[in-house]
C-alpha cells in the first residue's frame, strides 16, 4: 500500500493542481503543489523506518493482476537498491517546489503538475517488478520532462526538449523488444525476478545485453551517447535540471542494476571491459571537456556525466565495494548535482546569465549563498566528510581490488573534479566585484536558504555518517552479486 | 428463412432507415437539419441495439444465414458496433463545419449511412461475392462523399483519382476471386477453405492459387492504403471536405480489417505462408514510407494521410504474426492483435481529424501545421486532448497507442520475427518525431497574431466539445486498463 501511495499521491495532487486552472490561481496551485509534495515524502517515510535490512528479498510488495491477458501484472516491491531511490525522489520533489515558488510566472499549475506527475511516475520505475510496468513508467516519464524543457526551458529550448524526447525514445524502444523477447522466452511472463532465474544461451545474452544497453546507456548517459544531456540541461529550467541530474540519470544506472546484471550475467561478464572502457573514458574525457566549458549549467552537466561514469564503472568491477560504492555515487550524486544547480539557478535569477565569465566576486554581495556553494563545490570535487567522498572512496578500492591501473584511471577524476569544480567556483565567487550586476545581488532569500541548508545537511549527514545508507543495501547488494556469479548457459 | 432475415436486422434495419431519411429529408424544415441529424443518430443506436439483438439471439455462436453467403459471429458484431460508434462520432463532430460550409445535406446523411451498410456487408460477408458487393457499396458512396462540395478542384480531383484507383483495385481483387473460384469451385469462404488445403500441397495448383492471392491482396493492400498501393491516401485525404476525410479514415479501415481477415484468415488459411511473405512487404515498407514522408509535409491532413498509411503497415504485423512453420497455436493472439490495434486506430483518428473540424469554421480550414501554433495558451483543455492523441499516435505509455504497438510487437516477436519487431520500432522512432512537433507547436510557441486564424473551439455546440472530451480521455483510461478491450478482441478472433 506505502508503494502505490508513493507513486499516486504525488500523480493525484498533480492531476488536482491541473485542475484549478490558469494562473490567476497560482498561490493555490503553489500551496497545492506543496502540499502534495510534502505528502509524497512523507508517505515514504515508512518505508524507511520499516524496512529490514536482514534480508534481499522484496519487501512491501504488492502484486496485483494488471492486464491478464498479456499475463502484466501491478508487481511494486522495493529491496535495498531501490528504496533509497524512492526517498531521494521524494526528497527531491518539495525542494523542486519551492525552489520554483516566485521564479516560475507564466503556466504556474502546469509547471508544479508536470513535476509532481513526474515525481509519482519515477517512483514507479523505482518500484516496478514487472518489466512492462517498469516500462511503461519509464517511458511515461518522458512526457512530463519533454513538457517542463520546451515550455520552461531557455532560448534553445525547443532543440533540446526534442533532442532529449528522441535519443531516450530510441534506446527505450529497443528495450521494449528486448522485454517482449524475454516475455517470450520465459513462457509469458514479465516478472523481472522470474527473468533472473532464466537460462539464456551466450548469443543470445549479448543481443539482449546490447538491446538494453542502448536504453540505459542513453539515461545514464554513457560516452558515446551523452550528447544530449548538456543540451537539456542548459536549456531545462532550473528545477528541470535539478531532476533530471538527481532523479532521471540514475534510471539508467537503476536498469544496469535490475536488468542487465541479474538477468544476463555471462554477458555482464564478458563484456564488462567495454563497459569499463566506455566508463573510463566518460570519467576521464568528459572530465577534460568540463574544464573548457564556460557555461556554469554546461559544466556542471558534463560533471554528471563524469560521475555517472563513476556510477557505470562500480557496477561492472563485480565486488561489493564496487556495486555499494556506485549506489551511495549515485544517492550523493542526487543531492549535489542538485544543489549544484540549485545554486546556479539562484545566480540566473538575479543576473539572467550562466555564462562564468559575467561573474566574479559573487562572495562580496551574497557570503551566505557563497559558503553554502562552497561545501557543494568541494562535495563536487569528492572531498572527505562530504558524501561526494564516500561513494568514489568505495568504487576506487573495488578498483583497486580488481585491477591496480583501472583504480589509478579512475582516481584521476579526483583530480580532474576538483579543477573544473573549483576553477569554476573561483573565477564565479572569489575576485573583485566584476561589474555593476553583480554589486547589485542580493543574498539569498529564506526561501533559497531552506532549500540549498536542507540539501547541505543532507551531503554532510551522508559524508560523516554513511553506515545508515550502506547497510541498507549490503544484503541485496551480495544477492545481485551471487545472481551475477552464476552462469546461466 | 425467419431466422435469416433475423440474423441480418442491423442491415435490414440501416438500410430502411436510410431510405427513409433520404425522402423524408426532403420534407423536414430547417436549414440546420437538425431533424435529419437526429434521425440518423436515431437509426444508429437502432442498428446497435439490433446487433445486441443478434449477439444476444445466437449468443456469441457462429451463425450462418442465405445459404452461407452471410455470416454472424462476434468479430462482426463487435466491428459493427466499433463502426456505429465511429461514424457517429463523425457525425457529431463534422456538424458544424458541413453547416459552415452548406455541406450538411441529405444526400451526405444518406450517403454516409449507405457507406456504413456497406461496411457491415463486408464484415459480415462469408462469400467473394458479398465482399465485393459490400466494398462496391463503400467505395461508389465514398467517391460521392470526397467530391460533395463539387466546386472545389481539389475535391473533385481527389474523387476522380480515387474513383479511377478503386476501380482497378475493385477489378484485381475480382480477378484474383476469380482465380480462387476456378481452383476450388465455389464462391464461399468457408467452402474455399475447406477445398483449398488439399490443392495447397499440391505441387501443380498451387501457383496457380498464389497467382490469384496476388491480385486478392493487391486489392486489399488499397482499401487498407499500404505501400506501394497507397497512392491515393494523400491526394484524397487532402482533397476531401475534413468531414469527410474523418470517414474515410475511420470506419472504413474496420471494414477492410474485416475484409482481410474473412479472405485470408477464414478462407486462405492454408496460404498464410504464401500471403504472409507479401504482408511482410507492404507492412515494412509501409511504415518507412507513411513515417519518414510524413516529417516532410506541412499540411496537417497530408502528414495524418501518411500517417494512416505508417499505422495500417504497423497493423500488418500482427496479421503476419499469425501462423508459423504451418502452426497455428499463437495465430488468434496475433489476429486479435491486430483487430486491437485496428479499433485503437480508429479512436486516435476519429480524434484526430475531430479536432481539425473543430478548429476550422466558417471561412477557414485548419489544414496546416501552423494552425496549431500556441493552441496551449488558448485552450489548454484541447490541447491536451491533442497532446494525448499525439503520444498515443506515437505509441508512448501510458496511452493507449502504445499498448496496440505492444500487442502487434509481441505477436512478432512470439513469431520469431524479431528483426521485424526491430525495423518497426525504428520507424515508430521516426514517426515520434513528427507527432512531437505537433505537441512542440501547441505547448511551445506563441499563438499566431493573426486572430482571424486563431483556433476556437466556441462555435463547437456543448454536446460535441463533450465527446472530443471523451474521446481523448478515453485514450488514457484504456492506456491505464487496456484488458477489457484486448480480451473482447481475443474472444472476437476466437470466434472465427
Amino acid at each position: 500500500m506505502l508503494l502505490s501511495l508513493a507513486i499516486w499521491v504525488p500523480i493525484f495532487a498533480g492531476l488536482l493542481v491541473l485542475a484549478c486552472g490558469d494562473d490567476r490561481k497560482a498561490e493555490l496551485q503553489r500551496t497545492l503543489a506543496f502540499v502534495g509534495a510534502l505528502g509524497g515524502f512523507l508517505v515514504t517515510i515508512p518505508l524507511w523506518a520499516g524496512f529490514s535490512n536482514a534480508t534481499a528479498a522484496m519487501q512491501f510488495v504488492e502484486n496485483l493482476s494488471w492486464i491478464p491477458r498479456f499475463n502484466i501484472r501491478y508487481h511494486l516491491g522495493v529491496d535495498g537498491i531501490s528504496m533509497l531511490f524512492i526517498l531521494l525522489n521524494s526528497f527531491i520533489t518539495p525542494l523542486v517546489v519551492i525552489a520554483g515558488w516566485t521564479v516560475i510566472e507564466k503556466r504556474v499549475g502546469q509547471y508544479m503538475g508536470a513535476f509532481l506527475i513526474m515525481s509519482g511516475l519515477l517512483n514507479g520505475v523505482f518500484s516496478a517488478l514487472d518489466g512492462m510496468l517498469f516500462y511503461v513508467f519509464f517511458e511515461a516519464t518522458l512526457i512530463p520532462m519533454f513538457i517542463i524543457i520546451g515550455v520552461w526551458g531557455g532560448a534553445n529550448r525547443v532543440y533540446a526538449a526534442v533532442k532529449f524526447f528522441l535519443y531516450t525514445f530510441f534506446g527505450s524502444v529497443l528495450m521494449l523488444v528486448s522485454l517482449l523477447y524475454l516475455y517470450n522466452k520465459s513462457g509469458g511472463s514479465f516478472e523481472i525476478m522470474d527473468w533472473w532465474k532464466l537460462p539464456l544461451p551466450l548469443d543470445t545474452q549479448h543481443w539482449l545485453f546490447f538491446g538494453l544497453l542502448f536504453a540505459f546507456a542513453v539515461k545514464v548517459p554513457m560516452w558515446p551517447v551523452h550528447t544530449w544531456l548538456p543540451d537539456a540541461h542548459v536549456e531545462a529550467p532550473t528545477g528541470g535540471s535539478v531532476v533530471l541530474a538527481a532523479i532521471m540519470l540514475k534510471l539508467g544506472a537503476y536498469g544496469f542494476v535490475r536488468f542487465t546484471l541479474p538477468i544476463l550475467p555471462d554477458a555482464s561478464r564478458g563484456l564488462a571491459w567495454l563497459m569499463i572502457a566506455l566508463s573510463l573514458i566518460a570519467v576521464v574525457y568528459i572530465g577534460l571537456v568540463a574544464l573548457v566549458q564556460t557555461d556554469m549549467k554546461k559544466l556542471i552537466a558534463y560533471s554528471s556525466i563524469s560521475h555517472m561514469g563513476f556510477v557505470t564503472l562500480g557496477f561492472f568491477i563485480f565486488n561489493a565495494y564496487g556495486v555499494e560504492g556506485a549506489l551511495i555515487q549515485m544517492i550523493s550524486h542526487g543531492f549535489i548535482s542538485a544543489a549544484m544547480f540549485f545554486c546556479v539557478g539562484v545566480m540566473y535569477d538575479r543576473m539572467h546569465s550562466r555564462n562564468i565569465a559575467d561573474y566574479g566576486g559573487v562572495v562580496n554581495t551574497m557570503p551566505k549563498f557563497a559558503s553554502l556553494m562552497m561545501l557543494f563545490a568541494m562535495a563536487n570535487c569528492g572531498l572527505p566528510a562530504t558524501s561526494g567522498f564516500v561513494g568514489e572512496f568505495m568504487v576506487i578500492m573495488g578498483a583497486m581490488k580488481a585491477n591496480f591501473w583501472l583504480a589509478f584511471a579512475a582516481a584521476t577524476t579526483l583530480v580532474f573534479g576538483a579543477a573544473y569544480t573549483l576553477w569554476m567556483y573561483k573565477r564565479v565567487i572569489f575576485g573583485a566585484v566584476a561589474n555593476e550586476h553583480v554589486a547589485e545581488l542580493t543574498d539569498l532569500n529564506k526561501r533559497e536558504f531552506l532549500v540549498l541548508g536542507l540539501l547541505a545537511a543532507a551531503v554532510l549527514f551522508m559524508g560523516i555518517y554513511p553506515l545508515p545508507f550502506t547497510e541498507v543495501m549490503h544484503a541485496s547488494v551480495n544477492d545481485l552479486l551471487r545472481h551475477v556469479a552464476i552462469p546461466k548457459h | 428463412m425467419a431466422f435469416d432475415l433475423a440474423l441480418a436486422l442491423p442491415e435490414i434495419l440501416l438500410l430502411v432507415g436510410a431510405c427513409a431519411l433520404m425522402l423524408v429529408d426532403l420534407r423536414l424544415p430547417g436549414e440546420d437539419r437538425r431533424a435529419s441529424f437526429y434521425i440518423a443518430q436515431a437509426i444508429l443506436l437502432a442498428c446497435a441495439g439490433g446487433t445486441l439483438f443478434v449477439l444476444a439471439g445466437t449468443a456469441g455462436q457462429t451463425t450462418y444465414a442465405f445459404n452461407k453467403l452471410f455470416v454472424a459471429d462476434v468479430m462482426s458484431h463487435l466491428l459493427k458496433l466499433a463502426a456505429y460508434g465511429a461514424v457517429s462520432a463523425a457525425l457529431v463532430y463534422s456538424r458544424q463545419y458541413l453547416l459552415d460550409r452548406g455541406l450538411l445535406r441529405g444526400e451526405f446523411l444518406s450517403l454516409l449511412l449507405f457507406a456504413l451498410l456497406g461496411m457491415m456487408v463486408m464484415m459480415s460477408a462469408n462469400s467473394f461475392l458479398t465482399v465485393y458487393l459490400g466494398l462496391e457499396l463503400l467505395s461508389l458512396c465514398l467517391y460521392a462523399m470526397v467530391a460533395l462540395n463539387r466546386d472545389s478542384a481539389a475535391s473533385t480531383e481527389a474523387a476522380m483519382k480515387y474513383f479511377v484507383l478503386g476501380a482497378l483495385a475493385s477489378g484485381l481483387l475480382l480477378y484474383g476471386m476469380s482465380m480462387i473460384y476456378g481452383a476450388t469451385g465455389t464462391l464461399t469462404i468457408t467452402e474455399v477453405a475447406r477445398h483449398i488445403g488439399p490443392l495447397a500441397r499440391d505441387g501443380t495448383q498451387h501457383p496457380f492459387l498464389v497467382f490469384g492471392l496476388v491480385f486478392m491482396v493487391c486489392g486489399l493492400a488499397f482499401k487498407l492504403g499500404v505501400v506501394p498501393f497507397h497512392m491515393w491516401i494523400p491526394d484524397v485525404y487532402h482533397g476531401a471536405p475534413t468531414a469527410v476525410t474523418l470517414v474515410i479514415g475511420t470506419a472504413p479501415k474496420l471494414a477492410a480489417f474485416a475484409m482481410a481477415m474473412r479472405l485470408l484468415v477464414n478462407g486462405l488459411l492454408d496460404l498464410a505462408h504464401d500471403w504472409q511473405q507479401m504482408l511482410v512487404i507492404l507492412s515494412v515498407l509501409s511504415m518507412a514510407l507513411g513515417n519518414i514522408t510524413a516529417i516532410a509535409q506541412t499540411n496537417l491532413k497530408r502528414m495524418l494521410a501518411y500517417s494512416t498509411i505508417a499505422h495500417m503497415g504497423f497493423m500488418l504485423l500482427g496479421l503476419l504474426s499469425g501462423v508459423v512453420g504451418g502452426n497455428w497455436l499463437n495465430a488468434a493472439d496475433a489476429y486479435a492483435a491486430a483487430m486491437f490495434y485496428t479499433l485503437v486506430y480508429v479512436l486516435m483518428s476519429v480524434g484526430s481529424f475531430g479536432v481539425l473540424l473543430f478548429l476550422s469554421r466558417k471561412g477557414f480550414e485548419c489544414e496546416n501545421l501552423d494552425d496549431l501554433k500556441g493552441l496551449n495558451k488558448r485552450n489548454p483543455w484541447y490541447a491536451f486532448v491533442v497532446l494525448l492523441l499525439m503520444f498515443s499516435l506515437a505509441g508512448v505509455p501510458p496511452t493507449v497507442g502504445f499498448y496496440a504497438k505492444l500487442a502487434v510487437l509481441s505477436a512478432a516477436v512470439n513469431a520469431g520475427q524479431i528483426w521485424l519487431a526491430v525495423v518497426a520500432v525504428v520507424f515508430s522512432l521516426v514517426g515520434a518525431y513528427y507527432y512531437l512537433r505537433i505537441v512542440k507547436l501547441m505547448y511551445f510557441d506563441e499563438p499566431k497574431d493573426d486572430a482571424a486564424a486563431a483556433p476556437s473551439f466556441d462555435t463547437q455546440s456543448f454536446g460535441a466539445r463533450l465527446l472530443l472530451s471523451a474521446n481523448g480521455i478515453a485514450l488514457l483510461v484504456l492506456g491505464l486498463l487496456p484488458q477489457g478491450l484486448m480480451s473482447l478482441c481475443f474472444v472476437a478472433i476466437k470466434s472465427l
